[in-house]
């Protein structure tokens, strides 16, 4: 019996992805469990697995996007591994089949599947796949008017069309690379053009999102870390005995957070067309860096969460964020965000606002700086915080006012629920 | 008592094609024709003897005034009518002799007599003989047709006032010759007689000829016919037909201005009536709708189970084609197949010289529709085989959706117009695009490339016009 691999759905606003690669080829055997393909969306890459042993036969190349619920491989599991063979064909046709190079296969396929001359160029110039394409012709065969509108799906949300809030979804990727499409060095090799991930065109696509619509600017203030430094020197032992994970910076930082976004709401607002949206919830968003690009996976009711948990939760997310693991649900939904550049060894910067949140708090590198103490010159280890803020929700003076409560709370710790 | 699983009632295009598919699929099948020849009105009174007349008549046409364009000089042309009807009627013939042969081929029983159903399930036969028979079916598939329909003032009597089977079988042309009714019929058997050397007057009812095809292409025709000797009254309501000493005298109006036309005779071609009545189907409580056509829903079905109905006796085109497919569909429903019949693209040709053909939407129904359109448009007279056939009038029409270059419509007026639709009719059928068709190869040289062309203007890339 054949069984039919399709594209599962994977979180709640995607309704499209590329398989991005192939683990398996056509006609390799796969065991149940064994992973086939990588699904990359525009939230997070998942690999999706086989749900049972058998042939597998692909449907659909690599680079190709494929919409949620679409056919894109076939798992004959009427075979058993040690009867491995090219992909299912009828039984008189398997040895000529056998013998068949892949240019002929693609011919054959053509053959089998005509592309009216409208189509056949539509489909070159906008390198769309064809099978990706749903039919609305005789026999499901294509039109042209289906691939030009597949063709104006595929480019919507491309460079020099504005994005509105409106109009933006989660499916709307910039055109897909076509399966040969890899990194192509220039003739002379002095650049190399390479076709941007669905990933890294999101975050694009969100980050001019937010710079198009909100008032974002930034304030700035700096904390001295000495206390935070000395309590965790003195707990760190005891936490990682009890709790098994490392007491870090970034959770004095959020529990400063929600202290901050209680003290000033708006915050932890949003703005939607006409209406303003109070949360009064803290799910924080906490940037993660990957080699796929920026992710931020949200700590849901980070108030109601004790610093051994945010920090278990903290070194979870980088570690499956890193391997690509991380759920789409867990990327949702954020009222706002931290980030800290300070990893990297960033002193100073303007954080750029996660829509649709207001507002997202800049952590940076920790410097030991001459500073003002009681009227004496001491070197202390400050940090620069900054806070991008979108103006339309938030006045200056609450800004600010948040600012200086997350000062506050680091510079005095027990101004916070410490718990470990 | 024979049973059957399919009984046809009539041997038009509708029926016999229907009995052919039935026999195909292993049906037991039989039809009923109350004529003596199979065919129907088509093959017998209808499109297939018109078609031998106004052939015959369009080579007449041709020795005495275009071939001398070519170089030809021919004297004294005269036509020889008996002899030409004598054609027609073996052409008829051949045909219906082919489909009583077919009949045969496809193990169809063939019954000669008026068949009514009696019961569902049973139809029963006055045969020839006077003798009456009775068989019982699964199936009954009513296919019998229309009837033209004439004037309550304008009675069809068969010999001054006639419909178009008596205007087949003029043993000479009349020398006035009035034609109520400007659409296919009449244009048809007006340009016969007018080309024969009748007077020929058409008297429409409507602003315009040709009702149900593309407005540009019928203006663009009705000036061809009037410059080949045919008279138009547009706007013109005839009010009375009276005959007097031989001679007919029509009565019209147009506007305010009352007009009297004499003439020999008088073709009364208004449309026609789904012949209906006297099967027996409203006994059996077979449904009609107000215009008495049978109802029927999408499979054919009547509301009676177990009888059926296609062709001119339900709703849609009185065209034999359109009969045709539906027999197939209905007759492959039956046998548990997914008939099927694509109403949207069913051509419709007026055998004129030129040929008006039309598929799917006019120009005028996409903006009635408000649909957003583009039209492609080439004239044969920048088609170099037109010129080269000194065939050069009429011009090709396309009608596609603005966002999708879907094509709507088709509309071709030339010479071999029916020929040439059904290029389009494939590419429609396809739901092709004016570019689909405007990226195939066309060969060199042909009229079809004036229909590539007419595509390519809809995305204002023709070759041998100034793109507007």
């Amino acid at each position: 019996m054949a069984i039919e691999v399709k594209i599962p759905a994977v979180g709640e606003s995607i309704t499209s992805g590329v398989v991005s690669t192939w683990h398996k080829k056509s006609g390799d055997f796969v065991h149940e469990g064994d992973p086939l393909f990588t699904l990359e969306t525009d939230k997070v890459s998942t690999e999706i697995v086989a749900e049972k042993a058998g042939v597998l036969e692909t449907k659909v190349p690599e680079g190709q996007e494929v919409k949620i619920g679409q056919l894109v491989a076939i798992i004959d599991d009427s075979k058993s591994a040690s009867e491995e063979k090219p992909p299912a064909a009828p039984k008189e046709k398997k040895e000529a089949e056998a013998k068949k190079k892949p240019a002929e296969e693609r011919r054959e396929k053509e053959e089998e599947n005509p592309l009216s001359p409208a189509v056949r160029r539509i489909v070159e110039e906008e390198h769309l796949e064809p099978s990706a394409i749903s039919g609305t012709g005789k026999a499901g065969r294509l039109t042209k008017g289906d691939v030009a509108a597949a063709a104006a799906a595929a480019s919507r949300g491309s460079v020099g069309e504005v994005v509105t809030p409106k109009n933006f979804r989660a499916d709307s990727f910039p055109r897909t690379a076509a399966p040969s499409e890899e990194t192509k060095p220039s003739p002379d090799g002095r650049v190399t053009r390479k076709k941007i991930s669905p990933l890294r065109r999101k975050i694009a696509a969100q980050l001019v999102l937010a710079q198009q619509t909100a008032a974002i600017l930034t304030t700035f203030n700096e904390c001295d870390m000495t206390a935070v430094q000395a309590l965790r020197a003195d707990a760190q032992d005891g936490f990682v005995k009890k709790h098994g994970v490392k007491l870090g910076f970034m959770s004095f930082f959020i529990k400063a957070a929600v202290e901050a976004l209680k003290a000033v709401p708006p915050v932890n607002a949003r703005i939607e067309d006409e209406d303003f949206i109070q949360n009064n919830f803290y799910d924080i968003g906490i940037a993660v860096s990957t080699e796929r690009g920026l992710v931020v996976p949200v700590l849901r009711d980070a108030d109601k969460k004790s610093f051994a948990e945010l920090e278990r939760d903290i070194a979870g997310f980088a570690t499956r964020a890193r391997e690509g693991k991380l759920k789409l649900e867990e990327l949702q939904g954020g009222t706002f965000t931290i980030t800290n550049g300070g990893v990297f060894g960033s002193l100073f910067a303007t954080p750029i606002l996660n829509p649709p949140q207001s507002g997202i708090l800049g952590m940076h590198k920790i410097m030991p700086r001459p500073v003002a103490v009681n009227g004496k010159v001491e070197v202390r280890p400050m940090m620069y915080l900054a806070l991008s803020y979108d103006h339309r929700a938030i006045d200056g003076k609450e800004s600010v006012t948040f600012l200086v409560k997350v000062k506050e709370c680091i510079e005095d710790p027990t101004k916070l629920p410490l718990d470990f | 008592m024979e049973r059957f699983d399919v009984v046809i009632i009539g041997s038009g295009p509708g029926g016999y094609v229907a009995a052919i598919r039935a026999g195909q699929l292993g049906l037991k099948t039989a039809i009923v024709e109350k004529d003596k020849e199979l065919g129907g009105t088509c093959l017998n009174i209808g499109c297939i003897p018109s078609k031998a007349l106004l052939t015959s008549s369009d080579h007449f046409v041709f020795v005495k005034k275009e071939a001398e364009k070519h170089g030809i000089k021919v004297d004294n042309v005269t036509v020889d009518l008996p002899k030409m009807q004598q054609r027609k009627e073996k052409v008829v013939k051949t045909l219906t002799g082919g489909v009583r042969a077919l009949m045969k081929t496809n193990k169809v029983t063939t019954f000669e007599g008026l068949g009514t159903i009696t019961a569902p399930g049973k139809v029963s036969m006055k045969l020839s003989n006077g003798e009456t028979q009775e068989i019982e079916t699964k199936n009954i598939i009513i296919a019998t047709g229309s009837v033209p329909i004439d004037l309550p003032f304008a009675k069809f009597d068969g010999d001054r006032i006639v419909s178009s089977t008596e205007a087949l079988s003029f043993t000479e042309p009349p020398k006035k010759f009035l034609v109520i009714g400007a659409g296919a019929i009449g244009l048809e058997l007006g340009s016969v007689w007018n080309r024969l050397g009748s007077e020929v007057t058409m008297l429409e009812f409507l602003p315009r000829i040709a009702v149900g095809f593309d407005l540009e292409l019928s203006n663009l025709l009705q000036r061809l016919l009037t410059a080949q000797g045919m008279t138009f009254h547009l706007e013109t309501k005839v009010s009375a037909v009276k005959i007097e000493n031989g001679r007919v005298t029509a009565t019209a109006t147009k506007g305010d201005q009352e007009m009297k036309f004499e003439a020999d005779k008088v073709l009364v071609s208004v449309g026609r009536k789904p012949f209906s009545e006297g099967l027996g189907a409203e006994k059996v409580g077979v449904a009609f709708d107000e215009k008495k056509r049978i109802k029927i829903d999408k499979n054919f079905r009547t509301n009676v189970e177990g009888i059926y109905a296609i062709g001119d006796v339900i709703a849609g085109p009185m065209l034999a084609h359109k009969a045709e497919d539906e027999g197939i569909a209905c007759v492959e429903i039956i046998a548990g197949k997914a008939g099927h019949v694509n109403y949207d693209v069913i051509p419709g040709i007026i055998y004129t010289n030129p040929e008006l053909a039309g598929v799917g939407l006019t120009e005028e129904q996409a903006k009635e529709q408000g649909l957003d359109v583009r039209i492609g448009k080439f004239p044969f007279r920048a088609n170099g085989r037109a010129l080269a056939n000194e065939d050069a009038d009429g011009m090709v029409k396309f009608i596609a959706d603005a966002k999708t270059d879907r094509i709507l419509g088709a509309h071709i007026l030339q010479h071999t117009a029916s020929e040439l639709i059904a290029e389009a009719a494939s590419v429609m059928e396809f739901g092709g695009s004016s570019e689909d068709l405007g990226r195939t190869t066309h060969s060199h040289p042909t009229l079809s490339e004036a229909v590539k062309e007419a595509a390519m203007n809809v995305e204002k890339r023709a070759l041998h016009i100034v793109n507007r």
